[in-house]
């Protein structure tokens, strides 16, 4: 089927919660309502006609600027009996973004959603196992996000030596051990 | 109970009385045979094991982050560094995204190039595959022999670009150098080396020896449903018996020009979709690549040549729009999601590594196999620790 075939089937089936469709981008999608998402994926993989039983990507995007300004989860999919391929798209609020979970539609969602919730802080409600994937299980914030700033602290160690730092190394003063040891000026250091 | 007989001893033994605790072992993440820094969590009861935990990120860089804040070409050097095993893949795959995004349509001289390029390094990528996995079950000349293959098409690589891992050759628009004069005739003496040589030496000496056989023949098998559930793609879906390759079904760079077969898991010795039928394909695709490698250097000998960086674009500037492209990477489906803002740098880019979707299967593959067989199945999923941790 094409894009526009596909966006009729499921136009038909959903009606109102299948919100717009772009045909003419570069992979065509449909935006689904956060609510249906579930519901859609499954009747995707299961519509005979349409038999998307491989997910072959799932992204988040974050659109601060956008009015109003949201958080995107895309789900390309591709079918292998039909050979043919076609995107869903949910909005979320940039404020505590939720979305159902499709872990239970095609497998490998799992790991992609992890990853979603580790960079962008995107909750997959439903999930069975919402942890950090990449980053370490202690890290605060999430990178992908296009207000992320980089941490000065990572548990009590300097990371990022800030502009005053620098000014004081280039002085000669020496902080900490070494010259570079950027050691955080909080920490109470026992003399002996 | 009195002292044991033999025979009260083995019947204790069938009654399965003799249970053992479980017990968790934490494989890697300096492990050698984990391919790279990956930890495994295995709940083990004796050699069995239960269930088992991919801990993953240990070389977590965020390449997407790095790749908002540089520009196109900027990206693909950080590109080779995902799947540093097989890096002219990752370059070919990003380059086609941009070029599909901005409508770039490449010379035939270009393109023969880059289905070149591609294709002795999958014959190289497969090599290391091959090479590491009879390593990992206890070969360890093999591996050997097929460094030393690997490094007469790394040297190849770096008499045309100057480079032997990471190359940064494909560029969006184009590739970084010409070939060089008599890169032909030197391409030419090392298939026939390879074709009358190695590769017989290959099955022979490994992948129809028969210790090997019995060693993995019955060992981690996939199923195909599991393998497209969890996307399991490239020679990890073929080895199920999936004959699914995007260079058959979706050409890109001209290869639908080309003849050659796409080998597919058969279970010659056991089930398909086995440890023994993932690397079998490995080895079949060499030799079929051997033969694309052949059809382009003879289109090459006809073909008048271009200039490589004709249509390289001064600045790289996308329309405002978003893409999500595949190629047939060695280890599998790349796929780049690029979503452009109509500025020089990517406002998004994602990566679908098949490395990391061939994990993400890891924990139904490993339930109920002994421990030694565990590094049997990573090492026949080909993972590259850089590309699954990005």
């Amino acid at each position: 089927m094409d894009a526009g075939a596909i966006r009729d089937a499921l136009a038909l089936k959903f009606g109102e919660r299948i919100t717009s469709a772009d045909l003419e981008a570069g992979s065509p999608f449909a935006v689904v309502r956060t609510d249906a998402i579930a519901e859609v994926a499954a009747f995707c993989k299961a519509e005979p006609a349409l038999c998307f039983d491989n997910l072959m990507c799932l992204s988040g995007v974050d659109y601060p600027k956008q009015t109003p300004p949201r958080m995107e989860v895309v789900y390309h999919l591709f079918s292998y009996r039909h050979r043919h391929s076609f995107a869903l798209k949910v909005q979320l609020p940039r404020e505590n973004p939720a979305v159902p979970t499709v872990e239970s539609v095609w497998g490998v969602a799992n790991w992609h959603e992890r990853e979603a919730w580790d960079l962008f802080g995107i909750v997959f409600t439903g999930h069975s196992d919402m942890r950090r994937i990449l980053l370490p299980d202690d890290w605060e914030g999430h990178p992908l996000r296009k207000d992320w700033q980089d941490p000065e602290y990572y548990n009590g160690l300097h990371v990022k030596p800030t502009p005053q730092m620098v000014d004081r190394v280039l002085q000669g003063e020496t902080i900490g051990v070494g010259p570079f040891d950027f050691t955080p000026e909080n920490r109470h250091v026992e003399e002996p | 109970m009195s002292a044991a007989t033999p025979g009260t001893w083995t019947s204790d033994w069938e009654s399965g009385s003799l249970d053992t605790d479980e017990m968790v072992l934490n494989m890697g993440p300096q492990h050698p045979a984990t391919h790279g820094v990956l930890r495994l969590e295995l709940r083990t009861d004796g050699e069995i094991v239960r269930a088992a935990r991919p801990h993953i990120g240990y070389l977590h860089r965020c390449f997407e982050k790095h790749a908002e804040n540089v520009d196109y070409p900027g990206v693909m050097p950080y590109a080779d560094r995902m799947d540093y095993v097989a890096a002219m893949g990752n370059t070919l795959g990003f380059a086609l995204t941009v070029e599909k995004l901005m409508g770039i349509e490449l010379s035939p001289y270009v393109q023969t190039i880059r289905v070149l390029m591609a294709e002795l390094q999958r014959i190289a990528s497969h090599a290391v595959a091959v090479g590491t996995y009879t390593m990992d079950i206890g070969a360890f000349t093999p591996f050997l022999h097929l460094l030393r293959d690997r490094e007469k098409v790394l040297d190849l690589f770096e008499w045309t670009c100057g480079a032997r891992l990471l190359y940064n050759y494909n560029w969006v628009g184009g590739v970084s150098h010409d070939l060089p004069d008599g890169f032909v005739r030197a391409a030419r003496d090392l298939l026939r080396e390879f074709d009358s040589v190695t590769h017989p030496e290959l099955l022979d000496l490994i992948i129809h020896n028969r210790i090997f056989v019995k060693r993995i023949a019955n060992v981690g098998v996939c199923p195909p449903e599991l393998a497209i559930s969890h996307d399991l793609t490239g020679p990890n879906l073929r080895g199920s018996g999936l004959a699914r390759d995007l260079r058959k079904d979706f050409p890109y760079s001209g290869y639908e020009r080309y003849e050659f077969e796409v080998p597919v898991g058969k279970g010659q010795y056991g089930p398909v979709g086995s440890c023994f039928d993932r690397n079998w394909v490995r080895v079949a695709e060499m030799r079929e690549s051997s033969k694309i490698v052949h059809q382009a250097l003879d289109r090459l000998e006809r073909m008048e040549k271009t200039d490589v960086h004709e249509k390289v674009p001064k600045r790289v500037k996308p329309p405002k729009g978003e893409i999500y492209f595949r190629s047939e990477a060695p280890r599998g489906q790349l796929g780049f999601y690029v979503v452009s803002d109509g500025g020089i740098n990517p406002y998004r880019v994602k990566v679908k590594s098949p490395c990391f979707t061939a994990m993400s299967a890891f924990h139904h593959l490993a339930k109920g196999l002994m421990i030694a067989d565990v590094i049997a199945l990573i090492g026949s999923l080909d993972i590259v620790l850089g590309e699954i941790d990005r």
